[in-house]
Order: structure tokens, then C-alpha cells, then sequence
């Protein structure tokens, strides 16, 4: 292996794969520089599905990174993502997750802000009684939130604290925009959320969603029941700058799958269901596309799994741990049959998931491995070695693109 | 009626309505008793007996219940699906392994009729991994609808609505 050079870090080099030394997911300087150039640098970050805070008033509260943000409607419909951070002293100005206000005022000194995040109140600002007061140069105008650029496809709402960025449409690429104009092609409806929190490193996850290698190795209910088989037709796609991730899967057929599968432990031809309702749907698109993992790049999943429709953001908690938000959403002009079929469901994905909790389990254990192992490192060359868009689901091509961007980036 | 009568010969003839408080409030806290060993003891094969064929089970965030949103972490709507949750466990899932332990507290019984009770109660259920420490890893309240039937007393729906809505990596067995 020869070791090359990069601004002080190490990447160690493999002529027939990729080869990721472990410290990137250990060690506190990686995240730190994560936090400055990737969450807050040139990346659009998910932050909110419009329909979340329909009407004006309404506010959500979530983080870039660890960098806590609001996210409001204000008056004239328009969306807006601040820090929250109060211009004062630092104080978290919105203290709930959800909400609906008319300013967002800081419990501390109550100063009070519009939704749009200017500074509309001080208390005692004239002082009181001849006492105090701020001085004659204080201006308001000065001393708002910090705002960030706001931008939304499809009502998913991205946020950036770059003024250099590209706008979000070059950022994300046709494949991506493509995937979201095709699941959101419509007014949504929240169905809710679920949370999980995995003590590993976000980058394992982003990882997970990026390998399609894994899916029918370590879910079994894929295999059992059709809805993914490496023998399914499928596609791994990477946009021009290979941070993101495209996985789609077509409805497959069953030739010759026993024979791929032989000894191999997930494949249990015997496992029937009691109920199979659990997998009754509806086809609503106009493709045979059943499955679509999209994986944005730093902080979100757009996933389609036959009539599951979510959004996973992961949201940094250290570089040990990460917290998953999966929203799920529906149609608005979903009929009650098509709700119920969804909710159902929906036992196959999030924390709880049959299909999706192994993904838990599977960060959590690579974490507790490497922990101490700084200088050695992965390998990765099924698919070829290299990070590359393929017409087949067999491979590591994209988890490669992730890292060849992540390098150039850190 | 004592509560061996009622263990032996509970038919649908029987209604709650009859039962003394005292008796009821116990064959349900026997019946909460029952089930939650029947998980932490890791008897699994045997909790889809205690709902009835066409029940309802569910694990529902508050943050959802509080938004008038109907997402559940898990949804089973008939006894075959609670059939097929521990057969995933057993055969399909990967998971770390895990031990629980219910605590129950503060049992009401908030209706009763003659073919069925709803009972309220607050549980808890503290997890142990392989590394051997616990932690409280899923709080929250049970909604039950309880019927007699000529087994016993079962479940027609139970509903676990969870504090805890930030799930710690996996939630595999049921609560």
C-alpha cells in the first residue's frame, strides 16, 4: 500500500479497491472537521418537508450537524431557517420541537424575534426609570438571528450555511432531482415520525445506504418475500460529484435465485407469513420501480420501499453516535385503503422495521470493532474497486463515491 | 365468584359487570402480570395468546398520538401478524441480543362493561445488553381493551404509547 499525502491526513491506498482508514469514524478531529466543512460548508442540508409547518406561524426545530436551527413559515408563506441561538447570550430561543408562534421570543431577557429571524424586542431597552438601557449605538438590525440560505425542491426543504454553494438544483444532480420529482409528485401528508439513535459513527450510516451489497444478506425479509434479491434488476447510480446515491430495485422475478443463495445463511425458503397482509399494496407509480434508497449528501435519505414513502435525517450526536429521524408521509389525496395500506406498512422500515433495523445493528457493531484501530482500515472492492454508476445491485461502487467525495471535501 | 371459579369456567356467558371491584381490578393485574413475564421470561412462541384473533397491537410514540398522527413503530391488526413478528425474531432478525424486564405501576381500570374492560397502566421496560447494562429503554402507558373469552382473559387491544420516543438502536421485542 502506499500512503498519500493530504493535507496532513493519511489516506492509505489500495490498487484493487477502496480502503478507508478507520480513524475517520473514531476520532474527534474528523468530526470536528466535518461539523465546519461539511455541515456548515458547501452542502445544502435537509432540514424540513414543507408540509411539516403548513401554515404560516408554524416553526420546527431541528440541527445541521450538531448546530441546533429553526425552521419557520412566516406571514407571507415563505420558509426561513435560522440558528437558534439567541444574538445575546447564546440561548436556545426555541425551546420545542414543533410548534406554532407568533415571534420567536428567548426565555432568558425575552428578547423577541420575527419569524424571519430580526431582532424586534429588547426589553429595557430605553432602560427603566432613567436607569440602564442599551447604549446610543445599538442597532437592532444588528443583532438578529443568523440566517441561513434557503432553498426547496418538491417541498424538502434544504438549508445552507454557504453563501458559495451552487444552488441546490446543481448540488443535487438530475438523477436525484428526477427521484424526488418522482416521489413527491404531489401534495404530502405527514404520517409521522419515528426516532433511533445508534452509537456509532454517521458516516457507518451513510455507508449502510450507499451498499446495496448488503440488503439481501442481511435483511432476510427482502429475500423471503420478493421485494429485493441480488438476481432482482436493479441500479446503483452517482451523481457528476459522487456524493450521492441513487439504489432503485425493479419488481424481479424468482429464476435462479435458490441457486445464488445456496449456503447462504439469509435465504430461508421455508418462512412463510400467517398474516401477509403486512405486504399487500397498491402499484402507484408509473414505473416497476419498487424500491428507491436516495442518499444526499450529507444528511439525508429519500426512500421508497413499494408503498413506504419516508425521509431519514441524520442528525450528529458526536462522532459516536447519530440519531435517525425517519418522517413518513403519504399522499394528500391518499383514500383511507391507501393510508391503512401504508401504515401497515410501515412495521417493514424505521426502528422497528423487519426490513430496515438490522442497518442498527450493523453500525453499531463495525463501531464497536474499529474502536480502537485508528490506522487500519476497511476494504472495499466488490462491484470493481472503483466509484462508478453500475446496472446491477452486486457491488461498492457507490459507498466509493461517498469516500472519494469525502476526501476531497476533508 | 372467587378467582378459581373464574379461572376455570370463564365463558362468554360471563360478564365484568358482575365481577367485584376487588376481584376484577386483580384478574386484570394477574392478566398485565402474566403477559409481561411471558416476554421477559423470552416465552415468546406463547404472547400472541394473549390477544384474541382479530386485535389490535400497537407501539405509538407519543410525539405522534400528541400530533394526532397515526404512525406506529408497530402495527399488527390480527393475531397472525403477532405470529409473524416472533417467527421474524426468532428466524429473520438481527439484532443485538437483549433481555427485558416490565415494571408496571398505576393500574386503572377506566370502564367497564359486560364484554369488556379498558384498563390504563404505566410500564416500563428496562433493557440489558450482552455488556450488562441496563437502561430504561422504552416508558410509556398501556391502552387496553380486555375481553373474556372461554381461554381467559385476553387482549382485544393493546396499545403502548411510548415516551421514549427516541428508541435506543432497535426496537425488535414486543413491549
Amino acid at each position: 500500500m502506499e500512503i498519500i499525502v493530504k493535507d496532513n491526513i493519511d489516506w492509505p491506498h489500495s490498487n484493487e479497491g477502496c480502503v478507508i482508514p478507520y480513524k475517520v469514524f473514531t476520532e474527534p478531529e474528523f468530526y470536528v472537521l466535518e461539523q465546519e466543512k461539511i455541515f456548515r460548508g458547501n452542502s445544502w442540508n435537509f432540514v424540513a418537508l414543507s408540509a411539516e409547518i403548513p401554515e404560516p406561524g408554524d416553526f420546527k426545530t431541528t440541527y445541521i450537524g450538531e448546530t441546533p436551527v429553526i425552521v419557520t413559515r412566516d406571514l407571507d408563506n415563505s420558509i426561513h431557517v435560522m440558528q437558534n441561538r439567541c444574538a445575546h447570550r447564546g440561548a436556545l430561543v426555541c425551546r420545542e420541537p414543533n410548534g406554532h408562534v407568533d415571534r420567536l421570543e428567548c426565555v432568558y431577557h425575552q428578547w423577541s424575534y420575527d419569524l424571519q429571524g430580526n431582532l424586534k424586542g429588547v426589553p429595557f431597552r430605553r432602560g427603566v426609570k432613567g436607569n440602564g438601557g442599551m447604549p446610543e449605538c445599538f442597532k437592532m438590525a444588528e443583532h438578529g438571528l443568523r440566517t441561513l440560505r434557503v432553498e426547496e425542491i418538491c417541498g424538502v426543504v434544504f438549508a445552507s450555511f454557504s453563501s458559495e454553494v451552487e444552488n441546490l438544483l446543481d448540488y443535487l444532480g438530475e438523477e436525484a432531482i428526477g427521484a424526488i420529482k418522482r416521489i413527491f409528485s404531489r401534495p404530502i401528508k405527514i404520517l409521522g415520525d419515528q426516532r433511533q439513535f445508534i452509537n456509532g459513527n454517521w458516516k457507518l450510516y451513510a455507508e449502510n445506504t450507499r451498499d446495496p451489497y448488503h440488503a439481501s444478506l442481511l435483511h432476510l425479509f427482502h429475500n423471503t418475500f420478493g421485494l429485493y434479491r441480488a438476481t432482482q434488476k436493479g441500479a446503483s447510480a452517482l451523481d457528476a460529484s459522487k456524493r450521492h446515491s441513487m439504489l432503485t430495485t425493479t419488481a424481479g422475478s424468482d429464476e435462479g435465485d435458490a441457486e445464488v443463495y445456496e449456503n447462504i445463511r439469509s435465504y430461508n425458503a421455508g418462512y412463510t407469513l400467517q398474516d401477509p397482509s403486512i405486504l399487500a399494496g397498491r402499484k402507484e407509480f408509473d414505473d416497476d420501480i419498487t424500491l428507491v434508497i436516495l442518499s444526499l449528501f450529507p444528511n439525508l435519505v429519500v426512500q421508497q420501499i413499494a408503498n413506504t414513502l419516508a425521509v431519514r435525517q441524520i442528525v450528529t450526536k458526536g462522532p459516536k453516535a447519530f440519531e435517525l429521524v425517519w418522517t413518513h408521509f403519504g399522499y394528500v389525496d391518499d383514500d383511507k385503503e391507501m393510508d391503512a395500506i401504508r401504515l401497515k406498512q410501515a412495521n417493514l422500515i424505521g426502528p422497528a422495521g423487519l426490513i430496515s433495523m438490522e442497518d442498527g445493528e450493523a453500525v453499531e457493531i463495525v463501531h464497536d470493532a474499529v474502536i480502537r484501530d485508528q490506522e487500519e482500515t476497511s476494504y472495499m472492492a466488490m462491484g470493481g474497486g472503483k466509484a462508478e454508476a453500475q446496472n446491477h445491485l452486486v457491488t461498492e461502487s457507490t459507498i466509493i463515491g461517498f469516500w472519494d467525495y469525502y476526501r476531497s471535501v476533508i | 365468584m372467587s378467582e378459581y371459579a373464574l379461572k376455570a369456567k370463564e365463558s362468554s356467558s360471563l360478564n365484568f359487570t358482575d365481577l367485584d371491584e376487588v376481584v376484577l381490578y386483580h384478574r386484570v393485574n394477574r392478566l398485565l402480570s402474566d403477559y409481561v413475564e411471558c416476554i421477559d421470561e423470552d416465552h415468546l412462541e406463547a404472547w400472541p395468546d394473549y390477544f384474541t384473533d382479530d386485535c389490535l397491537y400497537k407501539i405509538i410514540p407519543r410525539e405522534n398520538t400528541d400530533r394526532n398522527l397515526p404512525l406506529s413503530a408497530i402495527l399488527c391488526d390480527s393475531k397472525g401478524m403477532l405470529v409473524d413478528r416472533i417467527v421474524a425474531l426468532r428466524e429473520a432478525n438481527i439484532y443485538a441480543k437483549h433481555f427485558y424486564r416490565h415494571l408496571i405501576s398505576g393500574l386503572h381500570i377506566t370502564e367497564i362493561k359486560p364484554s369488556y374492560v379498558l384498563a390504563r397502566s404505566n410500564y416500563l421496560v428496562l433493557q440489558t445488553r450482552t455488556d450488562g447494562s441496563t437502561i430504561p429503554f422504552n416508558s410509556g402507558q398501556y391502552l387496553d381493551r380486555i375481553t373474556i373469552t372461554e381461554d381467559g382473559l385476553k387482549f382485544s387491544e393493546k396499545i403502548a404509547v411510548f415516551d421514549t420516543y427516541r428508541i435506543q438502536t432497535q426496537l425488535v421485542t414486543p413491549v
